[in-house]
């Protein structure tokens, strides 16, 4: 009689579906970019193929390097002035009802704008350069780091601010020791989404007369005709911003299980 | 074995001292005349209590004992200064409050720890705040140490609140005001939210933390049993509005867990002034 295998021999080879997910959309790309059906010059150089070789040769070589620093470097600044004026901005309305209902007729109408609308205004009053990215980059990102500022302070469990109060603690005892930490799950999803949306409007933004940058690149690689280099930026532009996403992901769990 | 005489009660209204008048002033800590608190609903003007007069001296445990809705969270939260009496004046060894008071340590009905701090932290929390006197290092670790071993949670001092049973997380927050040594001690319903077992062993642990610390507690509570297990006199109040309506001495020394057998009598005579109160026709 045939002894069986052990079962971990013939379990079949697990792929994470995330995995399967990415798999179907590169083989959705390759079938409709291969040069091995299609002989199209400028299809085919937007193939998985050539674009890989594109890849390697700019990372090899570097020369995508300063571009990526330059768009890390606006998204840090554009996040960090957003959460400069987005959080405070957030805690004060979530504090003061009345400030809330103020103002919130004036931000939803400014917030529903598109942050690219504001282009010809930011080349018109800051001139061309970084300081047109970082206000359009800010602009775009203020938005979802207020709400879930105000959100979240509306959230906080009464019994935190009663017990503050009971111990004799000062207004900014309560934001700084009670009211900001217990905000920090709605501040997390907030910078999340803040640096989605950065991310979205960065290429477009670094396309207004700035030399560095991957948007600046993509429309580099446009007039060079370089399509399958376009891609590879494509590429790097959707892993920079998955990690971003990712990373923040994981600092909400670590937060989240901590609690 | 001779009964003792456990109780006698006192239907007659107090006779509040002149706060400002040294020797009465400096018998009681507190001191509470004439305090009444209004809400405002849709319906009109809701008072929650009225006429509320009463003084404790320090040392003593009074427990205030009534049906849910009598107010006796509300006067509980309007001593500790949470909330503005409309009417009346509560003192603490003779100084006028009207605000949360730094010699006045609160347990509220659930634990309201903080749930990204740890038990240590959690304890911490109420002794580095401006209004406590500035204590140096040293002397925040003995504080805490020494409460953590008060409500026996050595072993616990870096857990979170989630990783704590309720009974735990309650033991926290008496910790948390005992760190901050108060004069008065305010628990607000403290075990009801505990099954019977923790809220027994809650009972006994509290007996002896105000034995050990010379506390002064003012323990609000529905439940005659830890009244009488607890309090050195027993304020039954009635509701709408809520005010005093009777008051007894509980004589019999503590701990009563032994004797409570003692106690029925006295237990009898409150459940039954009680269900008057509830439903006068019934």
């Amino acid at each position: 009689m045939a002894q069986s295998l052990p079962a971990t021999a013939i379990r079949p080879l697990r792929v994470p579906l995330p995995l399967w997910g990415l798999a179907i959309g590169a083989l959705v790309w390759w079938i409709f970019t291969t040069p091995l059906w299609y002989s199209d010059p400028i299809r085919v150089d937007f193939s998985p193929e050539r674009t890989f070789v594109a890849l390697v040769q700019l990372l090899s070589t570097g020369a995508i390097v300063p571009h990526v620093i330059d768009s890390l470097r606006r998204v840090l600044v554009g996040l960090l002035a957003a959460i400069a004026i987005g959080v405070p901005l957030g805690i004060l309305l979530g504090l003061s009802r009345p400030l809330d209902q103020a103002t919130s007729a004036l931000f939803q109408f400014i917030r529903m704008i598109s942050p690219l609308s504001w282009m010809p205004i930011a080349v018109m009053v800051l001139g061309i350069g970084d300081l047109p990215v970082y206000f359009l980059l800010t602009i775009a990102a203020v938005w979802s780091l207020i709400l879930n500022t105000s959100a979240g302070v509306a959230a906080v469990d009464r019994r935190w601010l009663l017990l503050s109060k009971s111990l004799c603690a000062t207004q900014w005892e309560t934001i700084s020791r009670v009211i900001i930490p217990a905000i920090i799950p709605h501040l997390l999803t907030g910078v999340r989404l803040a640096i989605g949306i950065i991310w979205i409007v960065l290429v477009p933004a670094e396309m207004l007369g700035v030399s560095a940058g991957l948007g600046y690149y993509i429309l580099d690689t446009r007039d060079r005709l370089a399509y399958s280099e376009l891609m590879a930026v494509i590429l790097i532009i959707g892993t920079i911003g998955y990690c971003l996403d990712t990373s923040l992901r994981v600092a909400y769990r670590r937060w989240a299980h901590q609690r | 074995m001779t009964q003792l005489p456990a109780a006698h009660s006192k239907a007659d209204p107090y006779q509040i001292p002149t706060p400002t008048a040294n020797s009465a002033s400096k018998a009681m800590l507190l001191t509470v005349q004439q305090l009444q608190k209004d809400y405002q609903t849709r319906q009109g003007t809701f008072t929650a209590f009225t006429d509320i007069n009463l003084q404790i001296h320090a040392g003593e445990v009074v427990c205030l004992l009534g049906a849910s809705g009598c107010g006796k969270s509300s006067l509980l939260l309007t001593i500790a200064g949470l909330q503005s009496a409309n009417q009346g004046e509560i003192f603490l060894q003779g100084d006028r409050l009207n605000v949360p008071h730094p010699q006045i340590g609160l347990v509220f009905q659930q634990a309201a720890l903080l749930p990204w701090l740890t038990v240590w932290q959690n304890i911490a929390f109420g002794l580095q705040l401006k209004q406590m006197s500035q204590l140096s290092r040293s002397e925040v670790r003995s504080r805490i140490s020494a409460a953590i071993s008060s409500v026996h949670l050595q072993g616990f001092e870096r857990a979170y609140p989630h990783q704590l049973s309720g009974g735990m997380a309650q033991r926290v927050a008496l910790a948390r005001s005992l760190a901050r040594q108060p004069k008065l001690l305010l628990l607000d319903e403290p075990f009801s939210a505990l099954d019977a077992i923790t809220r027994l062993e809650m009972q006994k642990l509290l007996l002896a933390v105000i034995q050990q610390h010379h506390s002064t507690v003012l323990l609000v509570t529905h439940d005659i049993d830890e009244a009488l297990l607890l309090g050195d006199r027993v304020l039954l109040m009635s509701r709408h509005p809520g005010r005093i309506h009777r008051e007894w001495i509980v004589s019999q020394p503590k701990p009563r867990f032994q004797h409570a057998h003692l106690l029925t009598e006295l237990r009898l005579e409150i459940f039954t002034e009680l269900s008057t109160l509830i439903s006068p026709d019934l």
